[in-house]
């Protein structure tokens, strides 16, 4: 319940921050909205020698839109949950930002450390998979842009480098027959996800699927795109037939493992059930829009 | 004069919310002395080893830890142990020993909160782990490990109780036309109420005086326990004062005495500093005192017609390491032979056999009324497996059996003598107000498209108010309760109580009781409780019994006043007292409404013009001994829909009726039922605490202990009826645990009725989505 | 490690305080201890109750899962700051109107979330209302009249038409 001890570090600006990291030779972590590295300190299961602290960092919390999506990562979920052009044109953003957690943790929890503190039971990586989005990764020396499918590498793990802050996430521009979902389901709001399945759909002009993005939620040791799930749905016309062949493909490739959110074959049965539905909203979405 | 004077009935708003609302209530936590200091604990990861060593020296070396205290420190003060307010003993800290998970092993105390949690994480512990009990039924084969080699029976049966006809009952289970019979297991859950368990104990060496301020439901229980057990350390009881301030919720979890607060006045009469002990919310859930944890097999004998005849129970109750339940002496099983409940069993047959394992020790703190909640569970979700077995709709088997009206007072086949009671008045509101027969014909159309949807009925029968002298007591204490009053020359009146509210509304309440029989508006009344200086002698407040005991006692010393003030109207009205009578809340006198005296004139005069030969003042005190409990009842009818994909069971809507006798505040009490029903939900779906075979408890801290928040609880309908208790001065039954109780049947019963024609018959609660949807896939209709 | 204190200063109901404190001393800790302000409580050790919410710039925040050092040079308005010149707050006097209280414990933290709620919607429906208190756990109330109470603050400060931060620090 108590903390240990560690040096508090309020970042100026970025190049601040990375000689702070640099100094802490891996001992240090980043403080961003604290809501999953706090609790972590409280029970003295995180120690760090010292907290580098992103939020009196300019500039690092934005929404902009300019043909393609581009979030800070010190950008707060509510800020997410409530802009209006994430609700008119990403609503899978919103419907994700909206059941993180519980309403006052959103009010300082962010986006960049809901991706990077990369816990498989987090919710924007399902999302983010689907979405095909991408992040981009800064350090002294220099930047780079990751596809979210090599960022996530294993429980708490992500491929950022030691060096490395997650400063941007891009979302691509919708296509203009598309849409989808984040359906989570919670033992009680505030909870972690018993599983969650986020289904992003793109239609031809004779509204066959072109593209699927099927992310699920704590049925692994990341958060996994359903790769066979999103396969049996190109090229249908997402029918029941496929629908059904899709979300038990998903439910196939989830790896949930039992605990107190149920027992393992459950977590696989909640993924069908939740993938059929997630398809049928996405597909209601990129037929006629939101 | 009615609506100002606040009296009974009226909805008067809260007295005590002035300071809540502005953030200045006072609970221990807020307590700061000069000098005080932190006491912190480290407990233990195993629930079953021998402590080898503990080595202390890293957080002696801590700056700022002052001391560490282990078991041995505590033997040559013979606080090593302590008694349970159930005959047992139980460890403060061990000495060789470790009996569950998260035991206190040590104590570290400290100039500050955060040094004494890093001293607390810095006592090193060598353990040799031993084999451990969970199973309670494991804990009582022949061959099992003994747990408590400090009982002289060297067997993990704490106790067998039984009561009833056993010959009497087995026969009509023998002859009768039908008989059901199921397995219920009701898991251990923990009331955790927001504020967690704390005190601040400041010893004054040079008076001698400890002052304690402590979440204590039964402040002056305490201080006779603190007299009894440290007396040796030179406490005596007329130096001992507890203080129970503003309590952030008790429910039953602050009425046992926890270690940490042995300690903390342990180490505060070591040292004459003020030590403050404030757990956190893992400790709470993982260490304080839990309830249920029964595993009931019971069985109901009856008439092809549907008339109940026979009810047979057989439990093995799971206490954990130590017995620290806090029933009444004679009662190791509470009041758990209510389970006849609302039915007019003619034979019954209960027996129960309390087990030792290796979990923390209690039973019965959840707001539950002395195993009520479990007796009322069985019988009801009983009466639904008999209604399913025989076809008939359960209202109206309900309705066919109830005990009437003209049976009351109506002696149980278990021994209890129920004081009033309509059952069917209650049920049959709740159905039109649910529109039972609209729902039961939704359901019809809504199976033929398989959509899943259940009604579930509790009309439970309460039993509260501990209770009368012949058969109550907590460790030897009877279990009256006191109501002091004393008015003041201006008409303003103090009342006393020894019972302690933990948000009921006591200080408006009882003021409201005083108002109604003394005519002093309720603006015009302190109440105060929780200080053993200047309170009279209670038993607390828990299981119900506030209104049923220190009401009662409030009443009847109002009534001394009363009785008082007559004859010193009588004198200023120049009148024979036999021609005064108290009437429209004055004195006047018979056939001469004119000539009256209001009881602010009496009041002064009873301190300035007196009749020569009486005394001064005007107060009185009673210490009430109830003659009989008092018997709350109530109908609940819940409608659930089940997601036939996920397992999940949505609540549409819940109708709540309720008696509690007369009503004091219609408000206070609509929000004891509220508060009530959201804590028999809450087992009901989502709250266990659970074991594995090692001893790691499964669920213990908030984010796996499930409390509901609002978005898990429906928006409560409630209604009531009034059948006053016949033998309560004002008529009062009591309503705190009521829908606790009453609840967590209605809800099972509605997801079972959802299931019923899939052939299911029980469920044990919590009814998790998972436990649905298994049912749904073996019966081949999940999504 | 030596115990190096960190300076801060921050506004708090309005009022200017400064103070040196450990990193690791929470906010919660330093209202209660460092300010002896008590109406903000703990009631849990997992963020997960909500007692202890304050108002920090203007959104509502679990003030034990948040570093003191963090506030420095913020803003936040605590349960203390919520009646000015002995007027209550609307949502004062709607928890005690409609009877929202029981043992008071989580109070403070649940009227600074509605606070934060009406500033923010001043007519909230009531599953909004569930929504924006789904982060705060009552044991007594069962939240109906918690419920009715926001609804209550809302309808008197719409009524009055006043500006509905008393005093937006």
């Amino acid at each position: 319940m108590i903390p240990p001890r560690f040096d508090y570090q309020p970042a100026r600006d970025l190049a601040h921050a990375f000689q702070l990291l640099a100094q802490g030779r891996g001992e240090a972590k980043i403080l961003a909205g604290g809501q999953s590295l706090i609790p972590l300190m409280r029970f003295r299961l995180a120690s760090p020698a010292a907290l580098i602290d992103l939020n009196r960092i300019e500039g690092l919390a934005y929404i902009k839109e300019n043909g393609d999506l581009r979030i800070g990562a010190m950008t707060r979920e509510y800020e997410l949950e409530t802009n209006g052009t994430v609700k008119a044109r990403y609503a899978i953003l919103t419907e994700t930002a909206a059941v993180i957690a519980d309403p006052l943790v959103r009010n300082l929890a962010t986006v960049g450390g809901n991706l990077a503190h990369a816990d498989p039971a987090n919710d924007h990586p399902a999302t983010m998979l689907a979405l095909r989005a991408s992040v981009v990764a800064k350090s002294a020396k220099g930047e780079r842009v990751i596809p979210i499918d090599e960022l996530f590498v294993d429980t708490f793990q992500t491929s950022l480098r030691p060096d490395e802050i997650l400063t941007e996430i891009r979302i691509p521009k919708p296509a203009s027959q598309s849409g989808g979902t984040y359906l989570k389901l919670e033992r009680k709001v505030g909870d972690f996800a018993i599983a969650g399945v986020a289904a992003y759909l793109t239609l031809d002009d004779r509204g066959a699927v072109k593209s699927a993005g099927i992310g699920l939620t704590n049925v692994g040791s990341t958060a996994l795109r359903a790769k066979r799930a999103e396969a049996a749905l190109v090229g249908t016309t997402a029918d029941e037939k496929a629908i059904t062949a899709a979300a038990a493909a998903a439910a196939a490739e989830s790896q949930p493992t039992a605990d107190l959110r149920g027992p393992a074959d459950y977590k696989r049965d909640v993924v069908r059930v939740l993938t059929a539905r997630a398809i049928r909203r996405a597909l209601a979405r990129a037929k006629g829009g939101s | 004069m009615g609506a100002e004077l606040g009296g009974i009935g009226r909805s008067v708003k809260r007295k005590e919310d002035a300071r809540f609302i502005r953030g200045r209530g006072k609970y221990v936590d807020d307590v700061k002395l000069p000098g005080m200091v932190y006491l912190d604990i480290a407990r233990s990861p195993y629930a079953h080893a021998k402590i080898l060593k503990i080595d202390t020296s890293k957080a002696l070396a801590i700056p700022g830890v002052l001391a560490v205290i282990t078991g041995n420190d505590l033997v040559p003060l013979k606080l090593a142990w302590m008694p349970t307010l159930m005959g047992d003993q139980q460890m403060v800290l061990p000495t060789d020993t470790v009996m569950y998970q998260s035991q206190e092993v040590a104590a570290v105390v400290a100039t500050e909160r955060y040094i004494a949690a890093d001293g607390a994480a810095a006592i090193e512990v060598e353990y040799e782990p031993l084999p451990v009990i969970v199973d309670p039924k494991k804990a009582l084969l022949p061959d099992a490990f003994v747990l408590r080699p400090d009982r002289k029976e060297k067997s993990n049966r704490i106790w067998h109780w039984e009561t009833g006809d056993k010959a009497g009952t087995d026969e009509v289970f023998r002859k009768a036309d039908v008989t059901v019979k199921e397995d219920i297991y009701i898991p251990r859950i923990h009331v955790s109420s927001i504020e967690t368990c704390g005190i601040v104990a400041s010893f004054d060496k040079v008076e001698g005086q400890l002052t304690v301020w402590m979440t204590t439901q039964a402040p002056h229980a305490i201080r006779t326990v603190i007299a009894l057990v440290a007396g040796h350390l030179g406490l005596a009881e007329h130096k001992i004062r507890v203080i129970s301030p503003d309590i952030g919720g008790g429910f039953g979890g602050k009425v046992p005495v926890y270690p940490g607060y042995v300690l903390a006045i342990g180490a505060s009469v070591l040292t004459g500093l003020p030590v403050k002990w404030v757990e956190d919310r893992s400790e709470n859930i993982q260490a304080d005192s839990f309830a249920r944890d029964y595993h009931i097999t019971a069985e109901v004998a009856a008439k092809k017609d549907g008339t109940v005849e026979a009810l047979r129970v057989k439990t093995i109750a799971d206490h954990g390491a130590f017995d620290a339940a806090a029933n009444p002496s004679k009662f190791p099983a509470g009041l758990f032979h209510i389970i006849t409940g609302s039915y007019p069993f003619k034979k019954a047959f209960v027996e129960v056999d309390g087990a030792y394992t290796n979990k923390p020790p209690g039973g019965i703190a959840y707001r539950c009324s002395f195993r009520v909640t479990e007796a009322a569970f069985t019988i009801e979700r009983l009466m639904d497996v008999l209604a399913i077995k025989l076809k008939r709709d359960p209202a109206e088997l309900r309705l066919q059996n109830f005990i009437q009206p003209a049976a009351f007072p109506y002696r149980s086949a278990l021994g209890w003598e129920y004081d009033s009671g309509d059952y069917g008045k209650a049920l049959k509101l709740a159905m039109e107000k649910i529109d039972y027969a609209g729902l039961r014909k939704e359901q019809l159309e809504k199976r033929k498209r398989g959509e899943l949807m259940g009604i579930g009925i509790s009309s439970f029968t309460e039993i509260v108010g501990a209770g009368p002298s012949k058969h109550f007591d907590i460790l030897g204490i009877k279990m009256f309760d006191s109501c002091e009053i004393r008015v003041h020359p201006t008409g303003k009146a103090i009342v006393r109580l020894g019972v302690k509210s933990q948000g009921q509304g006591h200080e408006t309440t009882f003021g409201q009781i005083v108002a109604e029989e003394l005519g002093i508006p309720v603006a015009d009344i302190t109440v105060e409780e929780g200080d053993t200086d200047t309170a009279p002698y209670g038993l607390g407040t828990y299981a119900s019994r506030s209104t049923p005991v220190a009401g009662a006692a409030t009443a009847v010393a109002a009534r001394k006043i009363r009785e008082k003030g007559r004859l010193i109207a009588a004198h200023l009205l120049e009148a024979s007292p036999d021609d005064v009578e108290w009437k429209d809340h004055k004195y006047q006198v018979k056939g001469v409404p004119a000539k009256s005296k209001t009881m602010q004139e009496v009041a002064f005069a009873a301190y300035t013009n007196h009749p020569q030969g009486m005394e001064a003042g005007l107060e009185a005190v009673d210490y009430y001994d109830p003659p009989n409990l008092t018997y709350p009842f109530g109908s609940y009818i819940c409608v659930v829909d089940l997601d036939r994909g996920t397992g999940e069971v949505h609540v549409r809507r819940f109708v709540a009726v309720d008696d509690c006798g007369v009503v004091i505040n219609p408000m206070i009490v609509e929000g004891q039922v509220h508060g009530g029903l959201t804590m028999g939900l809450a087992p009901a779906l989502y709250e266990q605490i659970n074991y594995d075979d090692d001893g790691n408890i499964q669920g213990g801290n908030f984010m796996d202990y499930l409390l509901p928040t609002a978005m898990e609880v429906p928006s409560w309908e409630t209604a009531r009826t009034v059948t006053p208790s016949p033998h309560h001065p004002i008529g009062a039954k009591g309503i705190g645990e009521s829908a606790t109780v009453g609840a967590p049947a209605a809800i099972a019963n509605a997801v079972v009725d959802a299931l019923a024609h899939l052939g299911v018959t029980h469920i044990d609660i919590p009814i998790t989505p998972w436990k649905v949807q298994a049912i749904l896939k073996a019966k081949g209709v999940a999504e | 490690m030596a115990e190096t204190m960190y300076p801060i200063t921050l506004t708090v109901n309005g009022e200017k305080k400064e103070a040196e404190v450990e990193a690791r001393t929470l906010l919660v800790h330093f209202l209660r201890e460092n300010l002896s302000m008590t109406g903000t409580h703990i009631g849990c050790d997992t963020t997960s109750c909500g007692a202890c919410t304050i108002i920090l710039d203007g959104r509502p925040v679990k003030s034990c899962t948040v570093f003191a050092v963090q506030a420095n040079g913020r803003s936040l308005r605590t349960v203390e700051g919520l009646e000015k010149d002995s007027k209550l707050h609307a949502i004062q006097d709607g928890f005690h109107q409609e009877h929202g209280l029981q043992c008071g414990f989580c109070t403070p933290g649940m009227m600074m979330t509605a606070v934060a709620l009406l500033e923010r919607n001043a007519a909230p429906t009531e599953l909004e209302i569930r929504q924006a208190i789904s982060g705060n756990l009552c044991r007594c109330t069962g939240y109906v009249n918690i419920v009715k109470a926001v609804q209550h603050a809302s309808a008197a400060l719409r009524e009055a038409k006043q500006p509905v931060a008393a005093g937006r620090a």
